[in-house]
């Protein structure tokens, strides 16, 4: 039951990138140089929108059905539980986009080093946005219109993200050296790690009073 | 003068305190209003560079700090509320965050309005206006997700949430949002620091800088006394309230 | 002195729009915000006072019965 729960919600992510990510040269025009120097940025915009779509789900099936209130109580620490969800999250929504990204990447042309580096700012930028997500996610848990309310608090967050992520593939397609990126979205990472877990187990305890 | 902090923390004590200082407060932001419009219209010599355009300055500048300062203070208080459980300090955060998100507003419109006759377009993706545009953002989260919830306690806690991660944040996005800026090598907007501000200018600014803060304080004084009427409606030192009570 | 009209005034060097589009609406917005608060004091202190009428009202039925 929750393995088929994860397989939809993996496909769904997953298309939902793919349409979002191929709705653009639609729009633009197939002018292959635009679509070249769009293509990082629309990768991650379609990324940062992809992996928010999961958010509301994160905590709510738990929290409907009392699991949520069981694992509060629980005597390991909340903590670790979040981590876990965290973890969970990253991996439905956020490998499937990892690896997903290369495919893409091909439709707007983009060179053999500017896949390989989307796809690792990717690798390193998706878990921050499952962990910062989580905190959003919390915060909304029951709240009526809680799956907007989630993009509103969450997206102005996500923006170094995407400067840094987009920012790497468009310093390599540019031939600059993009080692600062992947530095500055590692430290995201690490920070992020620890802060965002405890942060996200205080809003759940703030949600569930 | 000794003041019993503890007293004024109660909501019933701070109602009547707020309700002396308002008019204080509105006083004080006229008179500087005034002073500082007359300074900025009649006293500051036209600019040699931009003629009189640069007269927006004394909205522009005023309002910008405003809503960068004020976001601070509402995750300061939301913070205290959030930490010692206070729930005055919690009503404090709510007052404000409508106040920082209009001085946000008028930032990015007087900006707009500016930027036309200087740079000869609306906006400019220059780093210091889109951080501008991100902290209007992180005020409409803080009060949609507050306008959301129903249980007040819990909209402070979760609100207060979200203005802390959102001052941590602050910084690494205007920091990132500068670093895109410079790697773009976007329009470079210089048009603020011109060479020297005549006295005059930069006297009238600080004016009105100073009359926005005493706006700023006796409107949140007097939204923080909505909330607590609104919330304490059902205590027994509200009903005692004499209805003439202003 | 800098002007030597109102016209002058309010042409502000060929900077009026600008000049004038951004006060009146900053100016818009302050009168709006006070407004709005206000008002919301006004009907707060309303629906107070006829919540301390039907508590007393309340009351005095108890007193009688």
């Amino acid at each position: 039951m929750l393995a088929m729960r994860r397989q939809a919600d993996v496909l769904i992510t997953l298309f939902f990138f793919i349409i979002v990510v191929s709705l653009f040269p639609l729009g633009v025009g197939p002018e292959m140089n635009i679509l070249r120097a769009i293509a990082p940025g629309v990768l991650w915009v379609a990324a940062l929108l992809a992996s928010m779509l999961s958010l509301g789900r994160l905590f709510s099936i738990d929290y409907m059905d009392g699991t949520l209130e069981q694992l509060l109580i629980s005597p390991s620490p909340l903590f670790l539980l979040v981590l876990g969800k965290m973890v969970s999250h990253w991996l439905v929504s956020g490998l499937p986009l990892v690896l997903m990204a290369p495919i893409l990447g091909i439709q707007y042309d983009l060179s053999m080093e500017a896949l390989s580096v989307l796809t690792l700012s990717l690798l390193i930028g998706t878990p921050i946005l499952s962990l910062i997500g989580a905190i959003g996610a919390a915060l909304t848990l029951g709240v009526r219109g809680g799956g907007v309310l989630v993009s509103l608090l969450v997206l102005p967050l996500y923006i170094p993200i995407l400067i840094f992520g987009a920012g790497a593939v468009e310093a390599s397609a540019a031939g600059l050296g993009y080692d600062a990126h992947f530095s500055l979205l590692g430290a995201f990472l690490l920070v992020s790690l620890v802060f965002a877990p405890w942060a996200a187990a205080a809003s759940l305890r703030i949600s569930m009073e | 003068m000794s003041i019993n902090w503890y007293k004024y923390a109660a909501p019933s004590s701070f109602y009547f305190l707020a309700g002396k200082l308002i008019p204080f407060f509105t006083v004080l932001a006229v008179i500087l209003l005034v002073a500082g419009l007359y300074i900025g219209f009649f006293v500051a010599p036209t600019d040699f560079q931009q003629g009189e355009a640069y007269r927006i300055i004394f909205i522009h500048v005023p309002a910008a700090w405003m809503s960068m300062f004020l976001y601070v203070v509402m995750a300061f208080w939301a913070g205290i509320g959030l930490a010692f459980n206070t729930r005055l300090s919690s009503m404090f955060a709510t007052a404000i965050a409508p106040t920082g998100a209009l001085f946000t507003f008028i930032a990015l419109w007087t900006g707009a309005w500016w930027g036309k006759p200087m740079w000869g377009t609306w906006w400019v993706w220059d780093a210091r206006l889109t951080s501008e545009l991100i902290l209007l953002f992180l005020y409409i989260g803080f009060m949609s997700l507050q306008a959301a919830i129903d249980d007040p306690r819990r909209a402070d806690k979760a609100g207060a949430v979200i203005a802390l991660v959102g001052v941590v944040n602050i910084p690494i996005i205007y920091f990132s949002v500068q670093w895109w800026n410079t790697l773009h090598q976007g329009a470079s907007v210089s048009v603020m620091q011109s060479p020297k501000m005549a006295t005059a200018m930069l006297v009238g600014m600080l004016v009105m800088v100073l009359a926005a803060w005493m706006y700023s304080i006796a409107l949140i004084l007097l939204r923080a006394r909505n909330i607590i009427l609104e919330r304490e409606s059902h205590t027994s030192w509200v009903a005692e309230l004499k209805e003439t009570t202003r | 002195m800098i002007w030597n009209s109102w016209s002058d005034f309010f042409n502000m060097g060929g900077y009026g729009l600008y000049v004038w589009g951004s006060y009146l609406v900053t100016f818009m917005c302050v009168i709006g915000e006070i407004l709005i608060a206000k008002r919301r004091a006004r009907t707060l202190r309303q629906q107070l006072s006829l919540t301390k009428e039907s508590i007393l009202r309340e009351r005095k039925d108890e007193a009688t019965s």
